[in-house]
């Protein structure tokens, strides 16, 4: 399914070594035309609309509700609030606790609110605007209680993640105090940076209709297992009775990854009204229906020794969640494991708030993260007068300074490498605000990216047909990542046909499952699976004789109506039993440094140039180049695509996005796309991609890393380096802004 | 968005009068029960998020013909209510001889939204304040009188510092209106009573303990049209408007700026401030202590200070009287350099 507009409109970097052919993307010409079909498009007949209301409390309860205005609208089919609903929707648990929740509120189960924005009603009627309108008219009687809203509110309750989550462990290693107390250079510097959500483009939508007890989810997802079996267990049916369909998805980023409470609650309706129900929560809904990155705080202290070694390391975080959930990202897993150092302590700690419960959003642990380490590294190497990527260069490893472990591969230094060549930094005067061009300041920054190499349990179902075309079913997940086309791609090599001869179904529980798609993990879990299923295609037809022939005149001359193989594959070093938990919707990714015997990450370099008005100081980013390592890339144009958008993200992340809280009432208060800012294209000017090539034969068979979030990983520290270089202000709290270099704070 | 009686109106004056003569005649702007539809750009946007309820929306873009034009001669600039702001922004005469009024459109919104709305509906365009857009939000002066003000302690990095009351301290949002304001602009009004025309300077109602009275306008009054007088300034003009980020974005903090010079020296200084106060704000004082001067770092910050001398930041929006100081600044040194 070539794309000759796009193949020709876009230039894809030329294949190097180890770099797949830039082939067009396979979704391109469904998606621009219009013909995909996202979850809210699909055209179910006599829907009925569904509208939520929500709390306008973050704390407290639902003393009553009036209803009558809205039932009296014409055209208002039901309300369903707590007091209504009954038991139909039981309780599942949180996912950290073995269940499959994202929040682990009961969708209307109580009359008590545990964040702002809780779904408190759902309004049924044959309309959207009939239903929106009585939502309007909803009124609610509550009895407010005082929430707590964010770190150091009154009522937030700190509690070390240690106690909070039995799989965590604080990396650590040798003696951090006395290597601190007696190195000669330190830092020891405070970092934030605050909520941010996903807002992806396309709303959360949920239609649900049943046939008998056969009941259809059209949803976008990240992980269609998860959500059936996360729903049969909300609606006590068996898994077998829910299909959940998702060939699309128009941005997630990690907010479709989860079962949020809307799903049960539209299954529901649709069986109580024995209608379909369609439910497009709004822009601003969106900000509580799924989840968030949440604020998070550092403490980092460094200490090495003149000549820029590291002697000891240390990054203490502090991450809010909701009461009823001890989400936390834990980036110290990664924050500690980056440089060599001796002596390495960690802490994380979860503050306990009156608010959504947290959830995965774009490198959930490395971003917020990795923006205090690396800042941290630039202050030390401010500290100790010397090159930022001299100091990354000194501090190199080939093993976890935590366990001693050996990566697989790291490929940071030639990233520097080659990315300070491309950006110029041998031209830079380290000298704060001594780079000026008229008005404006210039400041150049870096920053080391990485991203832990996770793969999980997969499985695929692969066709070939005497017309020389095949098919790939699994129910992977198209999100943007290109998975369409990279499972079109390993196959058409695998069975020798061209690209255009292959067909890809995904997201849909019809097909043999997939993992989620996070964690960077579908591309080296899908096409490591549709590798070994197209290999045992060629095992059957060649049965010795033609290891390396023609499979289609094969496939004819048996005279074979096809030939269909199904292959399950498990990554080194998953838990026993992962097929099993594939099937039932909770794969767990394993790799990263989460492996007793290696440890696997992909690395990057980030390279910022920033401009800084002299007088009026708005910042702006007018270059950025990042080269990445990350074993072998499936399709250069596809990945190009990653990088960018997470560089890009990653400027976003920096400069302009910012969930605002109203700290009197724990209440997000600009949830919509003029007040939450993200860049537009007059903020992107130059973003350079370079791939550094790398093989990696331990990972997995094919080599892949996986790529979908180190993109936006130190983005931000870089930008913010960049910011000190131009102004001489080291700004440690994101997003950084003009309020901060105007008051010369 | 509920139930509304849609109609069109045919005239200027048919607009006007079956405005006035609807049965509930409204009282306040936000909670009346009959607007006018030009853009929609804020109208539609509000209505959806429950803010405003009118009961009546009457649209008014067929009056385009009528109110639609933009006519610039050596008597002054005059613009038709309904024309759109890209007409404005993009029309030859106007970035020639008043760039002020072109960069303040430009700069606005998106090249959709500008294609869109008008400049009679932009002058109107409501607070961005979100405790005032979002209905959840219980407290609200501006939208349920005498119900609290929710960004006095909340967030209010976008609010005002000037112009505010304790009763309300939402910013005006638009950049257009500074513009007028600099150049001592008219608005044509038709009402009950006829037409009729003020000042661009009283359109405008600083919040005081009633912020939902926006303007001075009466129930049914009818914007045709915006008149801008001539003027040695008006070429030497400039908006400079500061924002997070490039493009598409209110101002953070913005000036309209328009000096006529002599020899170097200020015959007259027009400054009106964006982004930081309540209504669209001129900066009368701050152009008197120019008067006479040349333009310089000493004076235009000397300008600056008195110009946000009164001056009331809260928790959040302190940066904004140090920001918008330095946007005033950097504006004044900026149109000071400009060719004749
Ligand atoms: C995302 C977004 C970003 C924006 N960014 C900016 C920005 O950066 N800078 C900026 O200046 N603006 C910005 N705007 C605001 C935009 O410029 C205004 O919404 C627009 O100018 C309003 O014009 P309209 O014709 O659409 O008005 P409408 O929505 O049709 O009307 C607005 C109000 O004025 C009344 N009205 C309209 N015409 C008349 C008339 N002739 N006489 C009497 N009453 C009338 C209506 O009844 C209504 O109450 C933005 C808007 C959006 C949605
Ligand atoms: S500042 Fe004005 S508009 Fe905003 S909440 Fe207060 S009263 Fe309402």
């Amino acid at each position: 399914m070539a794309d000759a507009v796009f193949s020709t409109l876009v230039e894809a970097p030329a294949p190097k070594s180890n770099m797949g052919e830039p082939v067009p993307r396979y979704d391109a010409r469904a998606k621009v035309t219009g013909s995909a079909l996202y979850a809210s498009d699909v055209a179910l007949p006599d829907v009925a609309y569904a509208f939520l209301v929500t709390s306008a409390i973050a704390k407290g309860r639902v003393r009553s509700f009036d209803l009558r205005e809205a039932r009296a609208l014409p055209g208002v089919l039901d309300i369903l609030t707590h007091g209504n609903i009954g038991d139909a929707i039981r309780p599942v648990k949180f996912f950290t606790e073995g269940g499959p929740a994202s929040n682990s509120v009961l969708p209307l189960g109580s009359p008590e609110i545990a964040y702002g924005g809780q779904t408190i009603a759902v309004v049924l009627a044959n309309s959207y605007e009939v239903a929106r309108d009585a939502a309007h008219r909803v009124l609610v009687d509550y009895e407010i209680d005082r929430p707590s809203a964010t770190f150091a509110s009154p009522g937030a309750v700190d509690q070390e993640l240690a106690t909070q989550n039995k799989k965590h462990d604080d990396p650590k290693v040798g003696d951090f105090a006395g290597a601190y107390a007696s190195s000669p250079v330190t830092v020891d510097v405070s970092y934030s940076t605050p909520a941010q959500h996903h807002n992806p483009i396309e709303l959360f939508a949920t239609q649900c209709s049943w046939t008998g007890a056969q009941l259809t989810v059209h949803e976008p997802s990240q992980n269609v297992y998860g959500i059936k079996n996360g729903l049969a267990a909300q609606l006590g049916i068996e898994p077998s009775q829910i299909r959940v369909v998702s060939p699309y998805v128009g941005g997630a980023f990690g907010s479709k990854g989860g079962l949020t409470q809307r799903t049960a609650l539209v299954a529901v309706a649709a069986r109580k009204l024995g209608r379909p129900v369609k439910l497009v929560p709004t822009r601003e809904q969106g900000f509580t229906v799924a989840t968030y990155r949440s604020e998070t705080k550092h403490r980092v202290r460094l200490g090495a020794s003149r000549d820029g070694r590291l002697q000891a390391l240390s990054h203490d975080g502090f991450e809010v969640t909701s009461r009823p959930d001890p989400y936390a990202v834990a980036g110290t897993d990664a924050s500690t494991r980056m440089y060599a150092c001796p002596n390495i302590a960690s802490s994380v700690t979860i503050v306990r708030a009156d608010r959504s419960t947290p959830g995965f959003m774009r490198a959930p642990a490395e971003t917020p993260y990795f923006f205090a380490l690396e800042s941290a590294m630039d202050e030390l190497a401010v500290a100790l007068a010397m090159d930022p990527v001299e100091l990354r260069r000194v501090n190199d490893t080939m093993k976890d300074p935590i366990k001693g472990l050996p990566y697989t591969s790291r490929a940071l230094i030639p990233c520097f490498d080659r990315a300070a060549e491309a950006f110029g930094w041998a031209k830079r005067d380290a000298r704060p605000g001594s780079m000026r061009d008229a008005d404006w300041l210039v400041g150049w920054g870096c920053a080391t990216s990485a991203y832990p190499t996770q793969m999980a349990a997969a499985s695929a179902r692969v066709s070939l047909f005497p017309d020389g075309t095949a098919r790939v079913e699994t129910a992977g997940h198209e999100i943007g990542n290109g998975l369409y086309t990279v499972a079109a791609q390993v196959a058409a090599e695998r069975l020798g046909l061209p690209v255009g001869r292959v067909t890809v179904l995904l997201g849909d529980t019809d097909l043999p499952p997939a993992p989620v798609a996070g964690g960077s993990i579908s591309t080296a879990s899908v096409c490591s699976v549709i590798a070994q299923a197209c290999d045992a295609i060629r095992a059957r037809l060649s049965d010795g004789t033609t290891p390396t022939g023609d499979l289609v005149a094969a496939l004819k001359e048996r005279g074979m109506g096809s030939v269909q193989e199904y292959a399950e594959w498990v990554p080194h070093g998953a838990p026993k039993g992962a097929m099993g938990m594939l099937y039932r919707g909770a794969a767990q990714p394993t790799g990263g440094a989460k492996l007793q015997d290696r440890i696997q990450f992909a690395f990057g370099a980030q390279f910022v140039e920033v401009r800084v008005h002299a007088r009026t100081r708005e910042i702006r980013v007018p270059r950025i180049v990042g080269a990445f390592a990350s074993g072998r890339i499936m399709n250069t144009r596809t990945a190009h695509s990653q990088y960018m958008g997470g560089m890009i993200w990653g400027i976003g992340s920096a400069l302009h996005e910012e969930t605002e809280i109203d700290a009197n009432a724990a209440r997000y208060v600009n949830t919509n796309l003029a007040d939450y800012l993200v860049p537009v294209n007059a903020d992107v000017v130059d973003v350079e991609v370079i791939m550094v090539p790398e093989e990696d034969s331990q990972v997995n068979p094919l080599g892949i890393k996986g790529i979908g979030e180190i993109g936006i990983v130190g983005t931000s520290a870089a930008v913010a380096n960049a910011v000190y270089h131009a102004t001489g202000q080291r700004l440690r709290d994101l997003p950084l802004r003009i309020d901060t270099l105007v008051t010369g704070a | 968005m509920r139930p509304f009686l849609y109609d069109r109106a045919t005239s200027a004056d048919l607009a006007a009068s079956a405005l006035a003569t609807s049965a509930d005649a409204p009282l306040v702007q936000g909670r009346v029960d009959a607007e006018y539809l030009a853009g929609g750009t804020t109208l539609l946007d509000l209505m959806k998020l429950d803010v405003m309820q009118p009961a009546r929306v009457t649209d008014i873009t067929v009056l385009d013909a009528r109110h639609g034009t933009i006519t610039v001669t050596d008597a002054g600039l005059k613009l038709g209510a309904l024309v759109k702001m890209s007409a404005a922004a993009d029309h030859p005469e106007i970035v020639a001889r008043y760039p002020v009024l072109a960069q303040s459109l430009t700069l606005a919104a998106s090249a959709q939204l500008r294609n869109m709305a008008t400049l009679g509906g932009n002058v109107l365009q409501r607070t961005r304040c979100n405790y005032f857009r979002d209905t959840s939000w219980s407290a609200c002066n501006k939208r349920n009188p005498g119900s609290g003000c929710a960004a006095l302690d909340g967030v209010n990095r976008q609010h005002a510092v000037l112009g505010a009351s304790e009763a309300c301290i939402a910013t005006y949002p638009g950049d257009f209106a500074q513009a007028l304001m600099a150049l001592d602009a008219t608005v044509d009004i038709v009402g009950a009573a006829g037409p009729r025309t003020i000042p661009f300077a009283a359109l405008h109602r600083l919040p005081g303990s009633t912020p939902h009275v926006e303007t001075t306008l009466a129930a049914g009054d009818l914007i045709t049209g915006l008149s801008v007088p001539p003027g040695p300034w008006t070429r030497r003009s400039l908006y400079l408007k500061i924002r997070d980020r490039q493009s598409y974005e209110f101002a953070l903090a913005s000036a309209a700026v328009a000096l006529d010079l002599q020899g170097g020296v200020v015959r007259q200084a027009r400054i009106a401030l964006g982004g930081v106060a309540t209504t669209p704000w001129r900066a009368r004082d701050a152009e008197a202590a120019l008067a006479g001067k040349p333009i310089n770092e000493a004076t235009a910050a000397d300008a600056a200070r008195i110009a946000f001398a009164g001056s009331k930041p809260r928790e959040h929006n302190a940066y904004k009287v140090a920001l918008g100081q330095r946007t005033v600044v950097r504006a004044l040194l900026q149109a000071a350099t400009l060719e004749d």
